[in-house]
């Protein structure tokens, strides 16, 4: 036997050892981790490919393979359908010993998943969907919602738009669990303020011509038309109400929910001034821009959103509190989680409330003038911080049952 | 005025938009008529040649400096050389076997173009300038309606009716009927029917590509946009009667219409109306609405 194959030899010997040593307690010597996420439609470049490589960005960086736990990533498409999204959860808990779901942006699946995961005692970290009632009326012991939430854009955009006089609104919502969410919260908001809805349209998913829809909210004569949908929804949704003049007949559009691949595709003459909430922008300071800098040249030049980021963050402090813990029980897990505060490079320190939502600032933004851009990717400034404690919807107002 | 709560000036414009959008359907749906009507090929590869002649107008501003107006006399010829090529190397194999044989591999074809272009360019889609000569909008009293909408329409009819025309009217379009009834005794003519029906072919797609290079301003330049209408353009063409020129104009732009009130009266079902009334025309008149019984 040749010296280097003895050396491999060796080493393969060395890491098994270490391996079953640290892994007493981790089911199958293996935490396995399930990104489900959109491959091929709509929300394909804001999660997506880049989800999985943000789970194994984050695998890599928490160094937890060179203590001696395995690691693995598997990805799946969930279409966009709760059926196909539920079949692939159920096939990973019961048949593919996966421990933890990822990702999973649409409401309608994660709300499915949620269920799923809590029956199964797994974990769901929720970085992708946007509905409140996950860490409201649906709230489970085994979720944690990581990156945002639809009370959370409906007090930021919503909040900033009618507190500066847009108080007025008609409603362009996608048909699905998240459009419903996000314009109900909204709603709140905006009634809240002493502003008056004035009528709503509810659009199918994926539509392709809004322009039925946009001559209705054209014809409400409302201040605001607030767009309750999100990815492709809303590029074709703000690009053909550029077409049909509504912004020069005076009326507003506020984009519920804009991610930056949205402004991207659409392109900074069309997006100018459009004002966004996020929780993470990549260029805010120089940890996010190091995070950006590894990330894009490996995700087709796409600069991480802010559920890439979320997948990134909740999987390191999901990965921390499995070390602490030396178990990947589901329950004890996010116990774990929400007991341990959070601190990682792209959200800062923050924590995980007991209804499962995490806190932390969120960023009230402007999309830049094409002149103000220094480059590709260099869309927004920062016109607010919302502080974590303000940003997402008091503990008490949830109705979660988790919260005594 | 007002009809079921609507006022008759908002429903005028709603009108207009399902035209717009008629105009989309007809242009699809009548490549696909001709392409069954002569070669017997269910095309599935429709949607993504749609999105190919989008795309192609994308690569040939953004890469090339070509127009919009260059890109309409070029794109369809490019997208058809390359149905050509399709025609010529799969398909003609294809002719003496069962539809479902064609239908499988232009299915699969689409779903490895649509995978590729999503691959490399994202679902988020290119954003196509509008040509210069078609901003701003013109004020009908109960609508604006953008000078790019009211071309859509024209070019479309325009489109649509020559090709019924050629089909229909012409000496080619009768050496094209009888081929399909009976290509042996037309080639016994002299006349070269295998030709013919590539050229066919190309011609099918090319008018898919001139769609998406209309499309093109309009909505984002992305691998999904075709896969989103093919379904319907399939059905527009079933309610119309395979194969039948005529019936696909017609209900291409009728069923925008219905597509266009449904959003008003019931926005939720506005993508499933089509398939109800798919249902329906099968049910009470299975050859479709202009077909003849084969």
């Amino acid at each position: 036997m040749s010296k280097f194959k003895r050396n491999i030899l060796g080493l393969a010997v060395a890491a098994s050892f270490t391996v079953g040593v640290a892994q007493a307690q981790v089911s199958d010597n293996l935490i396995k981790m399930g990104v489900l996420t959109d491959m091929s439609s709509l929300y394909t470049d804001l999660s997506g490919a880049g989800s999985v490589l943000a789970a194994k960005m984050a695998v890599e960086d928490s160094g937890i393979e060179k203590r001696g736990y395995k690691v693995e990533v598997v990805s799946a498409d969930h279409q966009n359908k709760p059926d196909i999204g539920s079949g692939i959860a159920r096939q990973w808990y019961d048949v593919d010993k996966v421990d933890v779901i990822l990702d999973t942006p649409n409401s309608g699946v994660a709300l499915a998943v949620n269920q799923i995961t809590k029956d199964k005692n797994k974990v769901f970290l929720a970085s992708g969907p946007a509905s409140s009632d996950l860490t409201g009326k649906a709230c489970s012991p085994n979720t944690v919602h990581w990156t945002y939430d639809t009370w959370m854009l409906a007090n930021g955009t919503g909040g900033a738009i009618v507190k500066s006089g847009g108080d007025s609104w008609f409603f362009l919502t996608a048909d699905y669990a998240f459009g419903h969410a996000l314009e109900r919260d909204t709603e709140a908001v905006v009634l809240k303020n002493g502003g008056k809805v004035l009528g709503k349209v509810r659009a199918p998913l994926n539509t392709q011509d809004f322009s039925s829809f946009l001559l209705q909210a054209q014809a409400s004569k409302a201040k605001i038309i607030g767009l309750a949908n999100a990815g492709g929804d809303t590029t074709n949704s703000i690009k053909q109400a550029a077409e049909f003049g509504i912004v020069k007949g005076g009326q507003n559009l506020a984009g519920l929910l804009v991610f930056l691949t949205d402004v991207n595709a659409l392109g900074l003459p069309t997006a100018q001034g459009l004002i966004v909430t996020n929780t993470f922008y990549w260029d805010k300071d120089d940890q996010t821009r190091a995070f950006a800098k590894r990330f894009a040249p490996l995700n087709k030049g796409i600069h991480p959103t802010m559920i890439h980021a979320g997948v990134y963050a909740s999987v390191l402090h999901y990965l921390k509190s499995v070390e602490a813990l030396k178990s990947d029980d589901g329950v004890k897990v996010v116990a774990k989680m929400k007991e341990m505060p959070t601190d990682d490079p792209l959200f800062g320190k923050g924590t995980i409330r007991v209804d499962g939502r995490k806190v932390h600032p969120a960023y009230l933004m402007e999309v830049k003038k094409p002149a103000e851009s220094k480059g590709p990717w260099d869309y927004y400034k920062v016109r607010a911080t919302i502080p974590a404690d303000q940003a997402f919807r008091p503990l008490k107002d949830g109705d979660c049952p988790l919260v005594k | 005025m007002e009809i079921f709560g609507i006022p008759t000036q908002a429903l005028f414009g709603q009108l207009l938009i399902g035209l717009i959008n008629g105009a989309f359907y007809a242009m699809l749906s009548l490549g696909l008529a001709v392409i069954f009507g002569l070669l017997n090929i269910i095309n599935f590869t429709h949607g993504a040649q749609y999105m190919l002649g989008a795309f192609c107008a994308w690569f040939l501003l953004e890469k090339l400096g070509v127009g919009y107006w260059w890109s309409l006399l070029l794109v369809p010829f490019i997208i058809g050389a390359t149905g050509v090529v399709i025609e010529r190397t799969m398909l003609s194999r294809l002719y003496k076997l069962d539809h479902l044989y064609g239908l499988l591999l232009t299915f699969g074809l689409a779903l490895v173009v649509q995978g590729l272009f999503t691959n490399f360019y994202g679902s988020s889609g290119q954003p196509y300038r509008l040509p210069q000569e078609f901003t701003g909008s013109f004020n009908l009293g109960f609508m604006f309606l953008p000078k790019y909408r009211a071309w859509v329409i024209v070019a479309s009819l325009v489109v649509c009716l020559g090709t019924w025309f050629v089909i229909e009217r012409t000496k080619l379009g009768s050496y094209l009927r009888a081929a399909t009834e009976n290509p042996a005794l037309v080639q016994a003519f002299g006349i070269n029917v295998p030709l013919m029906i590539t050229l066919t072919y190309g011609f099918g797609v090319g008018l898919a590509a001139l769609a998406g290079v209309m499309a093109a301003p309009i909505y984002q330049v992305s691998p999904q946009m075709g896969a989103n209408l093919i379904i319907v353009v399939f059905a527009v063409v079933v309610i119309g009667g395979m194969g039948s020129i005529l019936g696909a104009i017609l209900t291409g732009f009728g069923l925008g219409v219905v597509e266009g009130l449904t959003k008003v009266f019931y926005p939720e079902a506005s993508n499933t109306v089509i398939f109800v009334v798919m249902v329906l025309v099968l049910l009470f008149k299975p050859q479709g609405l202009f077909g003849r019984e084969r």
